[in-house]
């Protein structure tokens, strides 16, 4: 069977898995809606958790990353599990025994303050439209590449998929179906991992692999990359580039960012109870970690495969997948020397040895261009598996966009009808009418977000810094200083998290899109860039609400106490 | 009883355990994945260079156990202090 037949009959038969979950456990109450119903088993919310939390851009952009960036991509694997750490230990066994539907509600409670909710209510309807635009977009990439549409079909007939089960299921459709998802993702990633890592060093774990010794040749697989990567005149793939102080800031504002995601926070309240909150975070990483402990082994077998494959090679000769994503666009071929041979090295290499060397060889510049977010759905090509491994990543790649963007769409319908219809306008609405709202809020948000991927504004790739800048330096302080310290007041988390945003979103706007030129370390702040700037604003929340808080009046005595039932699990006598 | 001593003494328990596991969580990722990576390169095991794997491995597997002791013993604490669920 094709490759084309194989990705047409596995997308189709793990779709049809997803609607049938969708329609078996669909909601009929707003607690169904919202949080599933707060039964859910921790293993299966922590499956649930990590479908959520890979989105597209863990499937497919990371490895890519971190196939170019070598040490310095150590940054997203770290802060984007290091995240899991802060917010098992530090808030979700509180969020979870606070026991409400949503972050806002955690927010405007806590501060007592309708102003506290409805800023909550901004940030993470904003949070979430940004990252659910870049999904929307994955799904139409996914579907023109493997299915052959056009994009627009691929985000039409992907934005038909989720509209059913998020409309449909709410959060209780949606976990069960990202169980499923997360089975087809994790299975996805690693068949065709476990396929090269043996190829290409007969050890059958990629995690093991990735520091063994090749099987032709006998160095090590890093210290070959190494030899590669410095000979073509790129920096060693273990050595770091980037400052240290950018890399830690970055790496700090992912993990914080991470714990103050909303969509990844309400996972937690759909677990029965304090001690289910704990062990779904543990479920949740441990299911995380399988896939990113082995990004980087796939990032590098790639790597080493490629600059095999087309260091001086002869155009005419290529592999046929070279011609496929050729057409594509995302990679090109331009013969500046016109000897029909492919050079693919760094020709803003500026040693005068590396230079004289390239002169002698008579290259005249880099002649490949390739899209880093290829990598890992080439891989399986480059590698010349099986047809049937090609649809099997297509499927995964499709899973983890379409979990993350429902989960997503979730959160932006909560936040409407929730925290603004039923807490703010009308708090006498029936909760019959209550899910009306929510749905038509999913409806309309996944409208919205169709139109996103349809017309992607330019901005997209540069956006996700926003999102988990915002989350930063937003949400995660005013949680924090709400469960552990217990005069912190709706004065101080109110300036706070105004301060700490605006901040954020000024800066990462300045160099982004007012002085783009501007954008290196010359004339950054402290020598942190827009991706790491969610660091500072988030220093800068907690200083300012513990400034404002020291001169306004303290919590009323029953918020304060109700702090103190939020710190231990049981139920207190009131 | 959850008495208020009771659930005081569980919550300074709790504040010490979490000092103590956030501490080592920076350490792995902050010290040995980026600040002393480079000193940490210069120990290999196998084809690994210690810092370059702290930094894209060997953090994550820490993480993975600093939340599993800590379930482990929060509900361990939460018994000791007769707070826990019933």
């Amino acid at each position: 069977m094709s490759a084309q037949a194989w990705t047409y009959l596995i997308v189709a038969l793990s779709f049809a898995l997803y609607l049938y979950i969708a329609y078996r456990s669909r909601a009929g109450s707003t607690k169904e809606f919202y949080v599933s119903g707060g039964g859910v088993k921790p293993i299966h919310n922590g499956m649930a958790t990590a479908a959520d939390w890979m989105s597209a851009a863990s499937f497919m952009g990371m490895a890519g990353i971190i196939s170019f960036q070598g040490r310095d991509g150590g940054v997203y694997l770290m802060g984007w599990t290091g995240g899991y750490v802060l917010l098992a230990l530090l808030l979700a066994p509180y969020l979870r025994k606070f026991g409400k539907f949503t972050v806002p509600d955690f927010v405007g409670d806590r501060y007592y303050s309708q102003t506290a909710r409805i800023v909550a209510v901004l940030c993470a309807i904003m949070v979430s439209f940004t990252y659910v635009a870049g999904q929307m977009r994955g799904v139409g990439i996914v579907f023109s590449r493997f299915l052959e549409v056009d994009i627009n079909t691929g985000v039409i007939i992907g934005t038909g998929i989720v509209f059913v089960y998020a409309v449909l299921g709410g959060m209780k459709g949606i976990t069960y179906t990202q169980v499923a998802q997360y089975c087809v993702l994790i299975f996805a990633y690693m068949v065709p991992a476990i396929f090269i890592a043996i190829m290409l060093t007969g050890n059958p774990i990629p995690q093991l692999g990735l520091g063994a010794a090749t099987k032709e040749g006998g160095t090590y697989v890093l210290d070959l990359l190494d030899t590669l990567s410095t000979d073509l005149g790129f920096h060693a793939y273990t050595q770091g580039v980037k400052p240290v102080v950018d890399v830690a800031a970055i790496t700090c504002a992912l993990m914080v960012g991470t714990a103050g995601l909303p969509h990844v926070i309400v996972r937690f309240y759909t677990v029965p109870n304090v001690s289910g909150a704990r062990m779904s975070a543990f479920w949740a990483l441990l299911f995380i970690a399988i896939l990113y402990t082995t990004a980087p082994a796939v990032a590098a077998f790639a790597r080493t495969n490629l600059l095999n494959t087309v260091d001086n090679a002869t155009y005419s000769e290529m592999p046929a997948w070279f011609t496929t994503w050729e057409e594509t666009g995302l990679l090109t071929f331009d013969d500046k020397n016109g000897d029909g041979k492919i050079q693919y090295y760094n020709d803003k290499n500026t040693d005068p040895a590396f230079q004289t060397e390239v002169a002698a060889k008579g290259w005249a510049g880099n002649e490949l261009t390739i899209d880093r977010d290829i990598i890992v759905l080439a891989n399986p090509e480059i590698a010349q598996l099986p047809n049937w491994v090609i649809g099997l990543v297509a499927a995964g790649c499709l899973a983890a966009a379409l979990s993350t963007a429902a989960g997503l769409l979730l959160v932006i319908s909560t936040a409407f009808a929730h925290d603004l219809v039923k807490r703010c306008i009308k708090p006498d609405i029936s909760e019959k009418g209550e899910l009306m709202w929510a749905r038509v809020a999913a409806g309309a948000a996944v409208v919205v977000a169709a139109y996103f991927g349809i017309n992607p504004p330019g901005f997209v790739a540069q956006v996700v810094a926003f999102a988990f800048g915002l989350a930063a330096a937003s949400f995660f302080p005013a949680i924090l200083m709400g469960i552990f310290q217990k005069k912190m007041n709706r004065e101080g988390a109110i300036s706070g998290m105004i301060v700490g945003i605006i901040f954020t979103a000024v800066y990462i706007s300045y160099f982004k899109f007012i002085v783009p030129e501007k954008n290196n370390p010359e004339h950054w702040l402290f020598g942190i860039s827009p991706e790491g700037i969610g660091t500072i604003g988030m220093l800068i929340n907690f200083a300012v609400a513990q400034i404002v808080a020291r001169f306004t009046p303290e919590p009323p005595a029953e918020v304060q106490e109700e702090v103190e039932h939020i710190r231990v699990p049981r139920q207190l006598a009131r | 009883m959850a008495t208020p001593e009771n659930r005081r003494a569980h919550w300074r328990a709790n504040l010490r355990l979490l000092s103590t596991l956030l501490i080592l969580w920076a350490f792995v990722s902050f010290g040995c994945g980026i600040f002393f990576a480079d000193a940490l390169d210069q120990i290999r095991i196998g084809g690994f260079k210690l810092g370059f794997w702290m930094g894209q491995q060997g953090s994550i597997y820490v993480f993975v156990g600093i939340i599993a002791y800590y379930v482990w013993r929060m509900n361990k604490l939460d018994r000791q202090y007769d707070v826990h669920e019933d």
